[in-house]
């Protein structure tokens, strides 16, 4: 099993969630986050007063998948949240040792 | 108007026939008494409503929405307690010492006649309008403008010494320099023209403002901290009712459902909108982008700055002193400021002082006789505009060094500023005990 970590624009985040549920993927989570890579921040002006904003609003989605099917998933956010333009995020993949399901108790992939 | 004029005619005549039976020279005599005009008191119940609304929730949300979010509560509350204990103090002694009569010191003070409201009864007239209006309108102005010095003081001031100086200082700069303009004191008597405060109400409050952030210092983390405002809606919200109430402030001055206010309420609008469009297009110019702060700011500074001339100017003069605003507050509230780094939090000093004395000035300019029956510069009356400048420096130099006494005062008996760890939890969980999530 493999946890995916995705950073990306927040306006995207719809699409990455129909991506992936038409992967066949079932459930996600969901954190609003703040940072920046190579886009930066941006510059905010108040009455002439200017602030430098660093760190950027960004969606945080988090979905643990069978290690077989991490490419398809991986495909599918990439194309879902791409734009082009710079600060679409970036993609972490790392391994899970073990997952269970509260209610029932079932483990690892039959509790994905 | 003409239906009035025939009741009080008709009104006057009866009485006067009555009490001088025979003769008609008294009748007219007699019609000058002043007696209740319906209309008039109706306009003025309603434009004292609105210049409350002016302050709360107009001000508190205007300041409310620039400060940080820590801060927040802090503000809606320094202004919602500002105006209530104003209004407590108005009535025990504000309004009789800015309007009753000071008899030797008439020219700088009034009297304590009418302290408690004495004497004034639900008959008591001033002009055609019930004086418990006049009052408690005038008493909505005494409300607004202390409220008005709050934002510059923000973040870090003291509520307790908040509370004193606002009660020192309404009774020591707002009375008197009210009493000058308005109530039989030497500024009115030397001719200095000021239709709803341009000098009572936004160059003392914002001189109070100026001298109050200096007293106090800059924030701490001024210039190196993010202090972007929390909320620019609030901003726009209390602007918008800052600019609706306003119309009670100016047009409500004329005291009457007149020609006059109506005047005023023209030169109001078109000022306004003006001064905001000069304020977004000089900023849009300067920074590349044109601001919701900015154009909710020049917005205010045309209120401001049409004040003193509304019930003096026409349309055409009413659109230069509005540009004129726009543009002055503007460079005065970003580059001097920046470039003095005094941290005069909300600008009340680079909206409210520089805005009051371009208004108080212009006026002078662009008075027409066919609507207040002075007449300014362009009309050839080339002493106004001395008069006026006259008027504002009396007003500064007593504010500033009133407003610096009583500062000082609390400054080494109460204290005056928060303790730098209250500062940096933000004054609504330090001094309040709330926040806003």
């Amino acid at each position: 099993m493999k946890l995916i970590t995705a950073i990306i624009k927040p306006f995207k985040l719809e699409e990455v969630r129909s991506a992936l549920t038409d992967h066949g993927l079932q459930g996600m989570t969901v954190t609003e986050v703040k940072g920046y890579g190579r886009q930066k921040g941006h510059t905010e002006i108040y009455r002439g007063s200017e602030y430098a904003v660093n760190f950027l609003p960004k969606i945080k989605v988090e979905v643990v998948v069978p290690s077989d099917e991490v490419d398809k998933a991986l495909d599918a956010i990439q194309k879902a949240a791409k734009t082009g333009q710079i600060g679409d995020g970036k993609i972490f993949v790392s391994p899970v040792e073990h997952t269970v399901r509260i209610r029932t108790g079932e483990a690892d992939e039959n509790a994905l | 108007m003409h239906l009035n004029t025939i009741r009080k005619l008709t009104v006057s005549a009866c009485l006067a026939a009555t009490l001088y039976a025979g003769s008609a020279l008294p009748a007219f005599a007699q019609d000058a008494a002043p007696t209740l005009d319906t209309g008039d008191t109706a306009w003025m119940l309603i434009s004292t409503a609105i210049v409350l609304m002016m302050s709360i929730p107009g001000l508190a949300l205007f300041y409310g929405g620039m400060v940080r979010k820590k801060n927040v509560l802090s503000v809606l509350m320094a202004t919602f307690a500002t105006v209530c204990l104003m209004s407590v103090l108005w009535v025990i002694a504000g309004y009789s010492l800015a309007f009753s009569d000071g008899g030797a010191y008439q020219h700088y003070i009034g009297g304590l006649s009418k302290a408690m409201f004495a004497g004034i009864g639900k008959d008591s007239l001033q002009g055609t309008i019930p004086e418990l209006v006049f009052a408690t309108f005038q008493m909505t102005f005494a409300a607004i403008t202390p409220a008005l010095i709050i934002g510059s003081i923000v973040d870090r001031m003291k509520f307790s010494s908040l509370l004193i100086f606002m009660a020192l200082w309404l009774f020591v700069v707002y009375v008197p320099v009210c009493h000058w303009v308005w109530g039989g004191g030497f500024l009115g008597n030397d001719g200095v023209l000021d239709f709803a405060g341009g000098t009572v109400v936004h160059i003392n409050a914002g001189i109070a403002g100026l001298v109050a952030c200096l007293v106090l210092g800059r924030r701490s983390g001024y210039g190196t901290e993010n202090m972007a405002p929390f909320n620019l809606v609030l901003t726009v919200i209390g602007a918008s009712l800052l600019w609706v109430g306003w119309f009670g402030f100016n047009a409500g001055s004329a005291l009457a459902a007149n020609g006059t206010a109506g005047a005023a309420m023209a030169a109001t609008q078109v000022a306004t909108a003006t001064a905001a469009l000069a304020w977004m297009f000089s900023e849009w110019l300067v920074h590349g982008k044109p601001s919701v702060l900015g154009i909710t700011s020049g917005a205010v500074a045309g209120l401001v700055a049409i004040t003193p001339a509304c019930g003096f100017v026409d349309v055409k003069g009413a659109l230069i002193i509005g540009a004129a605003a726009g543009v002055g507050c503007y460079v005065m509230s970003t580059g001097v400021k920046k470039a003095l780094r005094y941290d005069d939090s909300l600008d009340v000093f680079g909206v409210h002082a520089v805005g009051g004395i371009i208004g108080a000035v212009l006026t002078g300019v662009f008075a027409v006789e066919a609507i207040g029956g002075k007449s300014g510069l362009l009309e050839g009356n080339f002493a106004q505009v001395p008069i006026q400048v006259y008027g504002v420096l009396a007003t500064i130099a007593w504010c500033a060094v009133a407003t610096f006494v009583i500062l000082m005062l609390l400054k080494v008996t109460v204290g005056i500023r928060v303790s730098p760890a209250a500062e940096v939890e933000g004054l609504d969980v330090a001094l309040h005990g709330e926040s806003v999530q």
